[in-house]
């Protein structure tokens, strides 16, 4: 625990958090890049074709990495915002405000795909089943976040606020997730089953494992970079910032 | 490779605009995910380092902050 | 009050609050006729909009009657704490010896009975124009009480977290709208499984869990939300 509060307080320092972020994304970018391209070539020309969804199924590589981050990404937002509330740190403020719209283009790219998905499997540009209505709930609760945010002219005060509405939205995502389970299992039309139901052979569970990692790295990643390019904003006429950048205190 | 040629894996029996729109979107958004911020860092990075250059080439000028670890808001 | 005169007992505080609001409330009687109005309109636009068949209303009844119970909601939530900002009695109440989210909870209620215990009293009229069939009516109005109460409890965060700000109204409703949809789930399911012959007491019992634990949560959200609107 006091390690975890370590962590912690040294990202907390904007010094450190520059230096800690300079070094490592040097390389962790090209990395990741790489590890996504790698996980989308598998998935797309290497992975055999589904029986019974032929080749449309190839979204899956890069929707189901796609949903799964954006939903982990509101608990991350949730966890900046307690970090924010509860220890005062002013990093936590700078990662909530990144991560809200990346969390929201991720909610949109898994809509997006899930749609384009739905054409050719089920006929349809939009499927009101349970997982793309959860997810474009999720996409209202990151718009709500973003909104939140701009409304508010003090930032301090709008993280505060952002921290208890993405805390609020914390509690409810399991109720909502449960809620429009049972909503869409209610009115079940004939025989529209996501893929997922049954197991999913390895040929496709690896390159989905690996994009789904990527995806995670790549939030990662962007993070620190929208981080990064606040500091350079927020920090400016600081000594610790100009000495980095080459000048003389 | 599940195809066995460029022309089928363009086409993928048919699902090919589909998929392929899928990626090329999904690329679309990514890119635009990690160059933006890289974009506003490389302009404040280059702002911050013109003004250096301008206040040691009038030495005279009022010194930079010491010690200023409050955010410029 | 000055903060450091002998302090009002909690039951005589919350009297005299609940009262502050409830008189503030008949003052205005267009506070709670304006949901009412308001649902009147619309059903009587979605029979115009969808056609006049019994059987087709019929089917959409347990449906329509929720979702406009919510946008009704959504219409006076705004009103929840603006005055009280305005006038600087927040800032009061924040000073006072007693939680505020107790206070706060005084105006939700009086909120309550005013916007949706009157749209579940009057809910049968409702459902009679929309053709619902007449063995769902008792499941309509007990669901309506149970879900608008959580819907006022939901637009209370809403309005803590925006009452400070201009043109807080659209902004309240988008960052609120995921959190009212279990209720709208849970109440229009209730109301459907009754229209369609069914036993709806799973569902109101999933609507009365939501409410216990919307009322023993949504309370520190709302106390937060206030103290962080008034110190903007």
């Amino acid at each position: 625990m006091s390690n975890m509060w370590s962590i912690i307080h040294k990202f907390g320092s904007p010094p450190w958090f520059y230096d800690f972020t300079q070094r490592w994304l040097r390389w962790l970018l090209p990395i990741t890049v790489l590890l996504l391209l790698a996980g989308s070539v598998w998935g797309l020309l290497f992975a055999p074709p589904d029986f019974r969804q032929g080749n449309s199924y190839r979204i899956i590589f890069i929707h189901v990495p796609a949903a799964v981050v954006a939903l982990a990404g509101y608990y991350a937002l949730a966890f900046a915002g307690l970090v924010s509330l509860v220890w005062k740190i002013k990093m936590a403020d700078t990662a909530m405000r990144a991560i809200a719209p990346i969390g929201a283009a991720l909610t949109f790219i898994a809509l997006a795909t899930g749609s384009i998905w739905g054409k050719p499997t089920w006929g349809a540009w939009w499927v009101w089943d349970a997982r793309i209505t959860s997810m474009l709930l999720l996409l209202f609760l990151y718009l709500g976040v973003m909104a939140l945010f701009e409304a508010y002219e003090n930032r301090a005060t709008a993280a505060k606020a952002c921290a208890v509405l993405s805390l609020v939205g914390t509690v409810n995502i399991p109720i909502i997730y449960k809620s429009v389970d049972w909503w869409y299992s209610l009115h079940q039309p004939a025989s529209i089953k996501f893929t997922g139901e049954s197991a999913i052979d390895a040929s496709m569970l690896y390159p989905l494992l690996l994009n789904i990692g990527a995806f995670y790295l790549l939030f990662a990643v962007v993070v620190m970079l929208n981080m990064r390019a606040e500091l350079l904003s927020d920090y400016r006429t600081a000594s610790w910032l100009q000495q980095r950048l080459g000048g003389q205190p | 490779m599940a195809f066995s040629s460029f022309n089928e894996a363009l086409a993928m029996a048919g699902h090919g605009p589909y998929v392929w729109a899928a990626y090329l979107l999904t690329a679309a958004v990514l890119a635009v995910l990690v160059v933006t911020p890289m974009r506003r860092a490389r302009l404040s990075r280059e702002q911050i380092q013109a003004e250096l250059r301008r206040l040691s080439a009038t030495a005279t000028t009022s010194p930079i902050e010491e010690g200023d670890h409050a955010p410029h808001t | 009050m000055p903060p450091d005169s002998p302090s009002l007992p909690l039951a005589s505080f919350l009297r005299r609050q609940f009262k502050r609001h409830w008189h503030g409330a008949l003052r205005k009687p267009g506070d709670t006729f304006n949901p009412l109005l308001f649902y009147l309109m619309v059903v009587t636009l979605f029979p115009l909009g969808l056609g006049p068949d019994p059987e087709v209303l019929a089917t959409l009844a347990p449906g329509l009657l929720w979702v406009v119970a919510l946008l009704a909601t959504l219409t006076v939530a705004g009103k929840l704490f603006a005055s009280d900002y305005a006038d600087g009695s927040l800032e009061q109440l924040m000073l006072a010896p007693h939680p505020l989210y107790l206070a706060a909870m005084a105006e939700i209620l009086v909120h309550w009975v005013m916007a949706g215990l009157t749209l579940a009293l009057a809910s049968p009229l409702f459902a009679v124009m929309l053709k619902l069939p007449s063995q769902a009516i008792p499941s309509l109005v007990f669901s309506l009480l149970l879900g608008t109460w959580s819907l006022s409890l939901i637009a209370g965060i809403g309005a803590a977290l925006t009452v400070g700000l201009r043109r807080g109204g659209a902004l309240l409703s988008l960052i609120i709208l995921p959190f009212m949809v279990p209720v709208l789930i849970f109440g229009a399911s209730a109301v459907r499984e009754a229209a369609n012959g069914y036993d709806a007491a799973s569902w109101l019992a999933l609507l009365g869990a939501y409410a216990l634990m919307a009322t023993v949560l949504t309370p520190v959200a709302i106390a937060a939300g206030l103290r962080i609107s008034v110190d903007n």
